[in-house]
């Protein structure tokens, strides 16, 4: 047997360096990618926008003359569906919240653990996976035809409601699953119901996460089109909605019908439009983090 | 919870209050299979109405999509075609480009660097899909006509395949990441130990014992390109053809849903049904991956104690 010294190779040594120091660049390289991409994107959208986003752009309804929308023009802009998508979403928290929470409590604090329950868990998981634009589908034949709701804010409400419920109510479970278990004991060595320890003790404590995880699902909903699309939201109201089986503009799908229009001038329309969405988008996540960050230091 | 249960309900003391309450929070739980149940009717109950008129044959092997213009044709191979054009083309950007990044995040980055650019890249995820659309047409569409030689149409398949590639990167590498976050420390010491090097760690190490959770995080990706809407129809048109230049505008099974959704078709007529069988094909194909992820996940899952 002949002994080698494993590190009189330098050569090959320093082949695997170089070829680590390659690696290396490759990745960093990669995480760019999406970074650039990020900024990229923010940037073309702004400066698209820039000039043609105005007070006007937030208080008038849109129009097909797109130097109406310019500053000096007669005003247009972005009002209907901004209003509508406010309403849309206020409508779909109320539905996602009780619905949510209340399916994340039967599975949390009530569920045995049989095969029924292990089918809903995987049906909920699987739903997240369904294409948005499937659900647009079911809102069609379901609340729009066979409940007779019409193409209405109620029926694109309830439509946005199953998309995100799924969502909902993991975020949901996982804010109740944080509660400690010691919290519920005291609660039932006191004489509390089962009710009673899910309203008094663990629902408050369990509340900021839910609010939070209920914020950033909402805060897909606003930005979602193919659904609200499929059900039937108008592109031409020079109204906000008015009522829950009225018609309704909504700011996605606005946006869609901007960006399609063949004058040049509408890509500017489309990406003030897109500015006023993102910045929606982002006050719900700025709060959202802020309730995390505010409430979640107080739970032991 | 478990052990003997001593709480009052149990002992019927609770009242009808608990009971109660038991049941509304069950409906809420049951809604959910309730909407998979609604979905799987409304799609199969459109589909029939569909295939009453056109044979499943023709629909599943037509190689002509034409069901507003005459001659009419139902063929809807090449919006597969398009929807698999479309998938394939931001895989090749998104599986490598994520999986390094996550590579990177995972078994190069400091926590610093990581806790910054995780979100950074999560918020990709986060932007609407119209924006991605808008990003297509206002953005790559006229850098592909400044940059490329031919010609570029303004609907394009490449720019549809550039921006899905772009939204799905976040799946993959935040997925994949959280794989190689749960190998254990003494694998990579013990690679280490034996003289490996970084990166003989990250790809020969690592990689390997990821690879579950790398996969379904590949396999979900591609199921959300698939049922991608927005960003493909305005980047990537509504011409349903089989082509095999990127350069030209091509139509998926979501963007003619969005066409058929746009245009006034009367409810009952065969354009309105045709959407419910594009929409089951969508979803067999989508649910079909969802469920492979998960069988990956499990079937090829390391398990560290």
């Amino acid at each position: 047997m002949s002994t080698t010294n494993p590190f009189e190779d330098v050569s090959d040594l320093d082949r695997k360096r170089t070829i680590g120091r390659v690696f290396v660049a490759l990745c960093i390289a990669s995480t760019m990618v999406g970074i650039v991409a990020l900024v990229t994107l923010l940037a073309d959208v702004i400066y698209e926008s820039w000039g043609w986003l105005s007070l006007e752009f937030l208080t008038y309804p849109p129009s097909r003359f797109p130097e109406s929308y310019l500053p000096g023009g007669r005003g247009a802009g972005i009002y209907p569906a901004l209003v509508g998508s406010i309403f849309l979403i206020a409508l779909t928290a109320l539905f996602t919240v009780f619905l949510g929470v209340g399916a994340a409590i039967y599975l949390e604090e009530y569920a045995p653990d049989t095969r029924t329950t292990s089918l809903i868990e995987a049906n909920i998981a699987n739903l997240a996976g369904v294409p948005s634009i499937v659900y647009g589908l079911l809102g069609l034949a379901v609340f729009v035809r066979f409940a007779r709701m019409g193409q209405s804010l109620l029926a694109g409400a309830l439509t946005l409601t199953l998309l995100i419920l799924p969502i909902v109510i993991v975020a949901a479970q996982e804010a109740l699953r944080a509660v400690p278990d010691s919290q519920r004991e005291a609660a039932y060595g006191v004489g509390a119901t089962k009710w009673e320890v899910i309203r008094d003790v663990v629902l408050p404590a369990a509340l900021p996460g839910i609010m939070t995880g209920t914020i950033l699902s909402l805060s897909r909903a606003i930005g979602e089109t193919a659904p609200i699309l499929m059900v039937g939201a108008a592109t031409s109201m020079f109204v906000a909605p008015d009522s829950l089986l009225g018609p309704f503009a909504a700011m996605p799908m606005q946006i869609f019908d901007w960006a399609r229009l063949p004058q040049a001038e509408f890509q500017h329309v489309a990406a003030a439009g897109i500015v006023v969405l993102l910045t929606v988008l982002l006050a719900m996540n700025a709060v959202a983090i802020y309730i995390r960050y505010r409430f979640e230091a107080d739970l032991p | 919870m478990s052990g003997t249960d001593l709480t009052r309900s149990a002992t019927g003391v609770g009242g009808r209050t608990d009971s109660l309450v038991r049941y509304v929070f069950f409906a809420c739980a049951a809604l959910s299979v309730l909407t998979t149940v609604g979905i799987i009717v409304v799609l199969l109950e459109g589909s029939v109405e569909f295939f009453r008129t056109v044979s499943v044959f023709e629909f599943l092997t037509g190689t002509e999509w034409s069901p507003l213009i005459e001659p009419v044709s139902y063929g809807v191979l090449p919006l597969v075609w398009g929807t698999l054009v479309i998938t394939v083309g931001s895989a090749l950007i998104a599986l490598p480009v994520g999986t390094a990044t996550a590579i990177y995040l995972s078994e190069y980055a400091n926590p610093g660097v990581r806790s910054v650019v995780k979100p950074i890249l999560e918020v990709l995820a986060g932007i609407p899909t119209i924006v991605y659309g808008f990003f297509a047409l206002s953005f790559i569409t006229p850098q592909l006509q400044r940059v490329l030689p031919w010609e570029v149409g303004t609907f394009n398949a490449a720019a549809g395949a550039i921006v899905v590639g772009v939204m799905i990167i976040p799946m993959v590498s935040s997925l994949s990441e959280d794989a190689m976050h749960a190998v254990p420390d003494e694998l990579r010491e013990g690679a280490y130990g034996l003289g490996a090097t970084r990166y003989e760690v990250s790809t020969d190490v690592v990689l390997p014992a990821a690879v579950s959770g790398i996969l379904a995080s590949y396999v979900l990706a591609l199921s959300r390109a698939i049922g991608e809407t927005m960003a493909v129809t305005l980047a990537a048109g509504m011409a349903p053809q089989f082509t095999t230049s990127p350069l030209e505008p091509i139509q998926t099974m979501t963007a003619y849903m969005v066409q058929i959704g746009i245009s006034d078709v009367s409810v009952g007529s065969i354009g309105y049904q045709s959407l419910f069988a594009v929409g089951l094909t969508l979803f067999v194909m989508t649910f079909s991956m969802n469920v492979a992820s998960i069988w990956i996940r499990s079937r090829y899952r390391e398990e560290y104690r």
